[in-house]
This record gives structure tokens, sequence and C-alpha cells, in this order.
């Protein structure tokens, strides 16, 4: 076939056209997970696109219906893993809401400082991120250690980093230590400046911008019919955030802005997501002037039925050692119902489907996994772009594999 | 005047009359039950209609019922409208025998994956869907996991032979 080409003879002037097929992915070091991505190229233009997941399948729905409400908190932890926190307390504001347990003030801007403080880890390596892929590698080590900053924060709380499993049903397994207060006003101290810095480094530069303006943009009407949410949304200039359409762990006591985009190109995200740490920061800020008002001794509801007892009690006080026996058994009653909760996480909004039958387990437990919805889009972002286009759209998307897999 | 879930029943027992069944609302989300054929025209009058506008979708999803006879198979959709932010949730329940339900890859383009995905864990055959094939499963796969035919092992079974683990015990 070859051979045959280099004896035909083409007209004067005409370029011969071939398109090659290529397979970004599934490891490939600049996709930052199992992905794959058969692009069809011509020369360096990608002609079409074809997305692929399921590299890191683990079936945690199937799981699901085999585990106690207790035991699927780890399996939360697993879906995005840069915000942890987030899917374990979305979790567990599902099974409040399914158990009918009200959470005292305090738990929830407990709550929501763990959350905003994930969000921040989050869009910290996202945005950063984003800069290694257009060349700049210095924005990246600079932040890493902020984010070490913040899993010491929750090493602090809960003794682990990465998966957490913070938060219990009710509350916390333990009460925040003085010590994670003081790290909680280190980080506010100075991340900002940090913060500010990155921004003066990565914003304006030129390299930075013309690698990303216009690249992977999408209209406002595209993404809601794509099923898009979160900052990918909001850059293209819908500002829906269901912290604010539907306030839970009382976010409707804090005052902060939605910060909107136009284009919805890689750059509209990166700036929204930059805006949105801003506002987290502020919202850390606000809940620990609010905590300062409570006292210091609630962490967690007063509902024993849910609530594993503290250890000491188990040992010595009958009650606790019956609850914490009923609970570990999957003892405890529980409810059939239906329910839809949705938490904005840090890439969109993640919904949780439960279905009880009054079982220890769920009936049916369906994660609305907002990576695993707009990664379809893909195939048409990245149409007509550049091979590196392509990168920098994969990482404007913030695409976490453990979240699209499932 | 936002929009109740009186009055989206009210508009959708207008519009379709007996085929839309079992309204209910569970924790204050709208939820209902649509005939097989007609999951596709509810919510394309749920889309275009100026009142009721759920133009976004927020998620598909499947779940097994072996005991109901010739229902076996639900499919939930979940839709949301942006402006007056309510949400609601439409049912369509399907034999497992002939598990045909209409794509709604023409009305969301986000229906694409998810319906891949119901198809790849339940079987549900999504007539006129473009690119219906499993998506996170391998291809090679004959059965469909997430039905209840498939049970996992359960931690706390009875039938465990203590004996094996030294602590005699019976079968």
């Amino acid at each position: 076939m070859l051979e045959q080409k280099q004896h035909i003879k083409l007209p004067e002037g005409s370029i011969e056209k071939d398109t090659t097929t290529l397979n970004l992915g599934p490891t490939h070091p600049a996709t930052h997970g199992v992905f794959q991505n058969i692009l069809e190229i011509d020369g360096e233009r990608i002609v079409s696109a074809e997305s692929t997941v399921g590299y890191i399948h683990r079936a945690f729905e199937k799981i699901a219906e085999r585990r106690p409400y207790y035991q699927i908190t780890p399996l939360t932890d697993r879906l995005n893993y840069c915000s942890a926190p987030i899917n374990n307390m979305g979790w567990h504001l599902t099974v409040e809401k399914l158990l009918g347990v009200e959470t005292p003030k305090r738990v929830d801007y407990m709550r929501v400082i763990i959350m905003e403080l994930a969000r921040i880890a989050d869009h910290l390596i996202c945005s950063a991120v984003m800069g290694v892929d257009t060349g700049a590698l210095t924005g990246f080590v600079y932040l890493m250690t902020y984010r070490e900053l913040i899993y010491e924060i929750y090493e602090e709380i809960c003794g682990s980093r990465l998966t957490t499993n913070i938060g219990r049903v009710g509350g916390f397994e333990r009460n925040f230590t003085p010590a994670a207060f003081q790290k909680i006003e280190r980080f506010l101290a100075e991340f900002p400046a940090v913060l500010k810095e990155f921004e003066t480094m990565l914003t304006r530069n030129r390299i930075f911008m013309e690698r990303t303006q216009g690249v992977g943009g999408i209209s406002a009407e595209r993404a809601m019919s794509y099923g898009f949410t979160g900052p990918n949304l909001r850059a293209a200039g819908v500002d829906y955030d269901v912290r604010i359409a539907s306030p839970y762990s009382s976010y409707q006591d804090f005052d902060f802005a939605v910060p909107v985009g136009t284009t919805g190109d890689s750059y509209d995200r990166y700036l929204v997501r930059n805006a949105e740490m801003w506002e987290s920061i502020s919202i850390v800020r606000q809940a620990m002037e609010k905590l300062k008002g409570l006292p210091g001794d609630i962490y967690h509801a007063d509902v024993p039925a849910y609530y594993l007892p503290d250890k000491k009690d188990v040992y010595t006080k009958m009650e606790a050692l019956i609850y914490h026996f009923k609970i570990v058994m999957g003892e405890s009653e529980i409810l059939p119902g239906e329910i839809y909760n949705a938490v904005e996480g840090a890439n969109g909004e993640l919904g949780f489907y439960l279905i009880s039958d009054g079982g220890r387990s769920p009936y049916r437990l369906h994660f609305r996994r907002p990576c695993f919805i707009y990664y379809q889009a893909y195939p048409e972002l990245v149409k007509g772009a550049m091979l590196s286009d392509a990168i920098v759209c994969m990482s404007s998307l913030n695409l976490i594999a453990g979240e699209l897999d499932a | 005047m936002s929009l109740t879930n009186e009055r989206i029943q009210q508009r959708l027992t207008e519009k379709f009359g007996d085929v839309l069944t079992g309204f209910e609302e569970p924790f204050g989300l709208l939820t209902f039950t649509a005939q097989k054929d007609y999951n596709l025209k509810v919510m394309q009058f749920l889309f275009d209609d100026e009142e009721l506008r759920f133009r976004f979708l927020t998620d598909v999803t499947a779940v097994h019922y072996p005991e109901r006879k010739g229902e076996e198979l639900a499919v939930v959709y979940h839709l949301h409208n942006f402006q007056d932010n309510v949400r609601m949730r439409l049912k369509v329940f399907a034999p497992v025998a002939a598990p045909q339900v209409f794509t709604a890859t023409r009305l969301f383009e986000s229906a694409n994956w998810m319906e891949r995905e119901t198809y790849d864990f339940f079987g549900i055959d999504f007539v006129g869907h473009p690119n219906l094939k499993r998506i996170l499963n391998v291809d090679e796969m004959e059965y469909f996991p997430m039905r209840k035919e498939f049970p996992l092992e359960d931690s706390m079974r009875i039938d465990k032979d203590d004996e094996m683990f030294g602590r005699g015990g019976n079968i």
C-alpha cells in the first residue's frame, strides 16, 4: 500500500492528506490518571476523538449493597481522592437526611471548614497542574507545600491524610484539638499571600494565556446539555452552585459569592477555580469566627442509635456497649426510603441516590459523579484543536480517575 | 412565584392523564412513574414547557426489583429546573425479559454515557442510543453485574464453618 502511494502522481501543489490514529493514554504522563483518548490527528490538529473509561472500575455501587452504612464511608473516600472529605460529608449528610438526624450548629460549621479546605486542596492541585501542562513547574512545586498544610490539618483531626474517613453520622469522631485550630489559623494566615503570588505568576502570564484562552470553550447551552456542573459550568456563565441552590450544612449562614466566567474555555475555568479559592478562604474565616461564639465541647449530634460511642464508654458502660454492638453489627433501625442528596463537590454536583429497604445496607446506592458526566464532552471540546491543547483542556476539566470510574 | 410540586403534578396530569401514576414526595422530591413508552414524551414536555423548564438531566440510573414480576427493572431519571430550582424524579418500569426503553440522548447530551452505564450494569436496552456498548466493564462480559441475581458474599453470613478456624462450631 505504501509503495503504491509513492508511485501515485499527485497533482501539482497538492498535499497528501492522511490522518493518524493516536492513543493518548491509558497511562500517559500527561493525562493525570488512567483514561484513554483515541485521537485521530491530521498533522497536529485533532480531527476527531473518542474517550474510553473504566480502567480502574472497582464496583463501589455493588460493594455498597453488602455493607452497613458506616462501612461505605471509606468507599466514598476513594471517589475524588483529591478532596475526599467532601465525599465523606456528602455521604453522611445523605444518611442523616434518611435517618432524620439533626446536627448541632457547631458540627455544621466544623464540616464547612473541612469541606472548604478540601475544596481549596482540590482546586490548588488542578490550577497548579494546569501550569505544569503549559510548561511551568514552579507553581506546582510551590503550591504542594500548602496542600501539605491542609493534609496536616486532616491528620490532626482524624489521623489520616489522603483518604480521610473523616466524620461520622451525626458529626465527627472526635473534637478538633487546639492544635488543629492552630493549624487552620496558620493556614489562613499564610495561604492568601501564596495564592496571590501564584496568581501573579500565572494569571497574566503571556504563555499561559495563549495556551489556555480559546481552548476547549463551550457555550452555556451545550454545557447544560452535557450535564456540566461546578466550576466547569460556572466558567461557561451559569451561576449554579449547590451550596446556594439547596444549602446543606448551614451554608445559608455564610456570605460568599459565586464566581462566574463567560467563555467557558480553559482559561475561564482556571479563573473560576482561583476565585473560588478566595471565597473558600473567606468561608473558613467566617466559620472560625462563628465557632468562637459556640460552646467548644459539642462535636456530634446526640443520636446514640446511630453515632458510635466513645471507646472508653464502650469498655465501662453497658448502654454504650449495646449501642456500639448494634451499630457495628448493623442492627440499628433504618427506615425504608428513597433519597437523592447532592453536595457541591470540588468539581461539580456530587449526588448520592440511595434506596433503603430497611435492611442493614442500602438496597441500591448510586453516585452521581460529576467527572463521569462531563468527560463525555471531551471529544467535542478538543475537536479542531492542537494535540497540545488536548492536554490543557483535560487538566482544566479537573478529571479525577477515581471518580470517573467509581 | 416559584414552581411547586402540586403545580407540576397538576400540569402533568392535565397533559398525560393516566399515563402517569404513583405520585409521591419522599423527602420533598416529586416522584412519579410513567408508562414505559412515554418516558421521552414526558421528558420532552417537561423540557419544552415554558412553565416547567426541566432542562437539566442530573442523573440516569436503574434499580432491579426481582420480586416485581413483569416490571423488574426501574429506570430512574432525575431532572432539574435551574430557574426555579426544583428537582424531580421520573421512573419507568420495564420487564427484565424485554428491557427496551427509549433513549434520552436526543434531548440531553449527558444521557449518552449515563445510559451506557445503565446498560452496562442492568442490561437496559436503550432504543435509539447511538453507541450502546459497555463503558466501565469489559466488552466480553455476558451478564449485567448490578442485577440482584449476582449477590456479593455477605461478610456477616452465618454458614461459615468455624471448625476450620479452630473454634469448634457447626455448619
